[in-house]
């Protein structure tokens, strides 16, 4: 069981990450905004997380950290 | 005295340029960055000599523009270290020069200056006057600027203008001509100082090994408030500059109704010219300006209050610093200017014969007043040594 | 991939209450952000690849424990601000000067690693002599390369890197290389110094490219710890706002057009070529001349 964590003070809501899922398990945020004025990533379906970092790897903000 | 100073008497004989580049080893200074350029060869070919022999670094850069940057990153590591060019090399380190005075990053600069504009001629010059004192590089900043007449202050000043640079973290720069930097003359040379015992500098970008918080060398601002205090605060650290390092020599300047200025090889030329004027009886002086910034007012002030109607400002170009000589005097008396441009050195009759010109009208010494032994050379606040007493700053134990 | 054989990961001390608070017990952390970044937020606009390569280094850092002795020069144009993004000592140079001040700062501490991260308009425009000089002096130093076709800081500007007919706002015909004249490949071009130890040029518009990318740096950064010679590594980046794209489509605009011109691939490597080091390689290649192979006694 793996899941990220957004930081929002980092997070410009570019959807790099949505796109480099390999589960198409995150999504941009539209209910939320940062303080910078941006949707935030969110991970969506949890359950389907298997925790393999590309979303890290090419978040251009470094807004991600990995748990599991 | 430390061991490395001469036995002996201690003089040697030896060329401007390389004065320059053995005292300022002698100051700490261990890099050297530089392009090939007339007439300072000779400073850049002995570094290439001698500093690989102490541990330092030469590095014949690629162009004037990577030599004054290599100067900005070893000196952003805390270095002391220098770059040397003529007119128009100076040109191009203006940039750089401009962004150490913006990022408050200590460095020597030495213009041994030849004739301009354009590539111009290889001949002595001080058409660089403005450059130096106004212009080298664009923003809001002065550096400190010193002007050696002489072989042993070409020793004397890049001494100072290392520590100027280090005290005040201002690049600093030696204005020199074709004229003091190819002459020879007998020097005593600074003792020689360990680069370690230097004061540390916390600013530097030498690594933070974890012990302290990351340093950044910057000139970038974009908060034109936090520009204006940064601005402001290095202004506060030229006041006290222009309070505490107003350097020059006056000359016969006690009784002196015609005061000459003038700085570097025209100083030489204006000093026979004052004595032959004296000689026929006009009350001539020299103010010979040390430092061109901060620019020697206070002497200015001096001069005009011990009753001087006239000044001459004398100089190798088409009349640079008369402007501030007009500054300084702010009406108070007449102030002209006599010059020779292109390399082109006027002669001592030529300047006497603009002297006389001035003193028309004016009382004349008698050949009695004359004698009295009033004719001496005075040194306020100088590194110096009176002309008729050459010794050097360091063996008078200043 | 952040610190994958180094042990445990763990969040920098910024983010310790801001994201460690939400890090349940028995969790633990597989990716963080690395500690050689401070938490000051990239100036870079949304879905920038400077981002994505500024994390690569810092990691590099990280990994090879050398923050303590790491300078890092800052350039002109959209990374100018990088020197308050890394924790490392940095220093702000002008555009283009780069290679000069990393000189300077690495001939005063030869022991330090002195980095260098530069566009193309700085590198490869306003730059080229220093950067040509740095690498034929063989300055064991590192540099960074960030090649997206455009001056972005500014606009987006035709830079000595856009593509033939690419629209810009200075070619908005298209550069027409018969006025404009054609683009700098400048690892093709470094590639023939001889002080150069190590040339790669990379991309980051995939997880695979952009570990291949990683590892690149970490070896470039390697190359001057052990004392090799000038590396850089090119990456192949992006610019979505003023190519006017989204970050998605300019990957695809990337792949479609900069990487046939500029194609991936290791240009120069003297390790793998079975020298020691550039000086070694440098020797190799001028056996013939009996000057070149004159041995300096020390």
């Amino acid at each position: 069981m793996a899941r990220i964590i957004v930081d929002d003070v980092h997070c410009k809501g570019c959807g790099l990450c949505v796109s480099a899922c390999p589960k198409g398990v995150l999504a941009l945020d539209g209910d939320r905004i940062t303080p910078k004025g941006y949707h935030p990533a969110k991970l969506v379906d949890p359950d389907n997380c298997i925790g393999c970092s590309s979303c890290f790897i090419t978040c251009p903000d470094v807004a991600i950290t990995v748990v599991r | 005295m430390s061991d490395n100073t001469q036995a002996a008497e201690g003089r040697v004989l030896m060329k401007g340029n390389e004065v320059l580049a053995e005292a300022a080893m002698r100051a700490g200074c261990r890099f050297f960055f530089g392009y090939p350029i007339t007439p300072q060869t000779e400073l850049a070919a002995y570094m290439a000599k001698k500093l690989p022999q102490i541990g330092g670094t030469f590095l014949q850069a690629e162009s004037e523009i990577a030599a004054i940057n290599m100067v900005y990153g070893a000196a952003a590591a805390g270095a002391r270290v220098m770059t040397s060019s003529s007119s128009p090399g100076v040109s191009l380190k203006g940039e750089g020069v401009s962004y150490m005075a913006g990022a408050d990053v200590p460095g020597v600069i030495v213009n041994v200056e030849r004739g301009g504009p354009g590539l111009g001629g290889i001949q002595p010059s001080q058409s660089d006057y403005f450059q130096a004192t106004r212009a080298l590089g664009h923003g809001d900043f002065y550096m400190p600027v010193l002007a050696p007449s002489t072989v042993q202050e070409m020793a004397d000043l890049i001494y100072l203008a290392f520590d100027l640079a280090d005290e005040y973290r201002t690049p600093a720069m030696i204005l020199a001509d074709g004229m003091i930097g190819q002459m020879m003359e007998p020097v005593l040379l600074p003792p020689a100082r360990d680069p370690e015992s230097l004061p540390a500098k916390p600013w530097a970008t030498s690594g933070h090994r974890g012990e302290r918080a990351h340093n950044v060398v910057n000139s970038l601002y974009l908060s034109p408030e936090k520009l204006e205090d940064t601005n402001r605060e290095r202004f506060a650290r030229y006041e006290e500059m222009r309070a505490r390092h107003q350097r020059q020599e006056l000359m016969l300047c006690d009784d002196a109704e015609i005061v000459l200025v003038a700085f570097g090889a025209a100083s030489r030329i204006a000093r026979t010219a004052v004595r032959d004027a004296r000689a026929k009886g006009i009350k001539a002086g020299l103010l010979r300006p040390i430092t061109l910034w901060p620019f020697p007012t206070k002497a200015i002030d001096e001069v005009v209050g011990a009753g001087a109607k006239r000044f001459l400002s004398v100089e190798l170009n088409m009349g640079q610093m008369v402007e501030d000589v007009r500054l300084a005097v702010n009406g108070r008396a007449d102030v002209s200017f006599y010059g020779r441009t292109g390399g082109v050195l006027p002669t001592p009759e030529e300047v006497l014969g603009q002297i006389e010109r001035l003193a028309t009208g004016e009382e004349r010494l008698t050949a009695g007043e004359m004698s009295n032994g009033s004719a001496r050379a005075t040194v306020m606040g100088s590194v110096l040594p009176q002309p008729t007493d050459r010794k050097s700053s360091y063996e008078r134990g200043e | 991939m952040a610190q994958p054989d180094s042990g445990t990961v763990t969040l920098p001390d910024y983010q310790q209450e801001r994201i460690g608070s939400q890090i349940a017990e028995g969790e633990v952390i597989k990716s963080a952000r690395p500690h050689a970044l401070s938490d000051v937020v990239f100036n870079y606009c949304p879905g920038c690849t400077h981002g994505i390569v500024n994390h690569l280094v810092a990691e590099c850092i990280d990994e090879l424990g050398i923050e303590g002795r790491t300078v890092g020069i800052a350039p002109v144009g959209c990374s100018v601000m990088c020197y308050d993004f890394f924790n490392c000592d940095m220093i702000e140079a002008a555009h283009g000067r780069a290679p000069a001040v990393a000189t300077g700062v690495k001939r005063v501490h030869p022991d330090n690693i002195v980095f260098s991260y530069q566009g193309d308009g700085d590198l490869a425009s306003i730059g080229t002599a220093e950067t040509v000089h740095a690498a034929t002096r063989g300055e064991k130093i590192t540099v960074i390369f960030i090649n997206n076709a455009i001056y972005g800081m500014t606009g987006g500007q035709m830079a000595p890197t856009s593509l033939p007919n690419q629209v810009t706002q200075t070619s908005p015909y298209g550069r027409d290389v018969s006025a404009a004249g054609y683009p700098v490949r400048i690892s093709e071009l470094l590639a023939t110094l001889d002080g150069v130890a190590y040339v790669e040029r990379v991309t980051c518009d995939s997880r695979q490219h952009i570990v291949q990318a990683k590892r690149a740096i970490k070896k470039a950064f390697q190359n001057q710890i052990d004392g090799i010679g000038y590396s850089l590594v090119e990456v192949v980046s992006t610019c979505p706002t003023n190519w006017g794209m989204t970050p998605q489509d300019s990957f695809q605009w990337l792949r479609d057009n900069m990487l046939p011109y500029y194609p991936l691939g290791v240009y120069k490597d003297v390790i793998a070529d079975g020298f020691a080091n550039a000086a070694e390689a440098a020797l190799a290649r001028a056996t013939d001349c009996p000057i070149a192979q004159q041995q300096k006694e020390d």
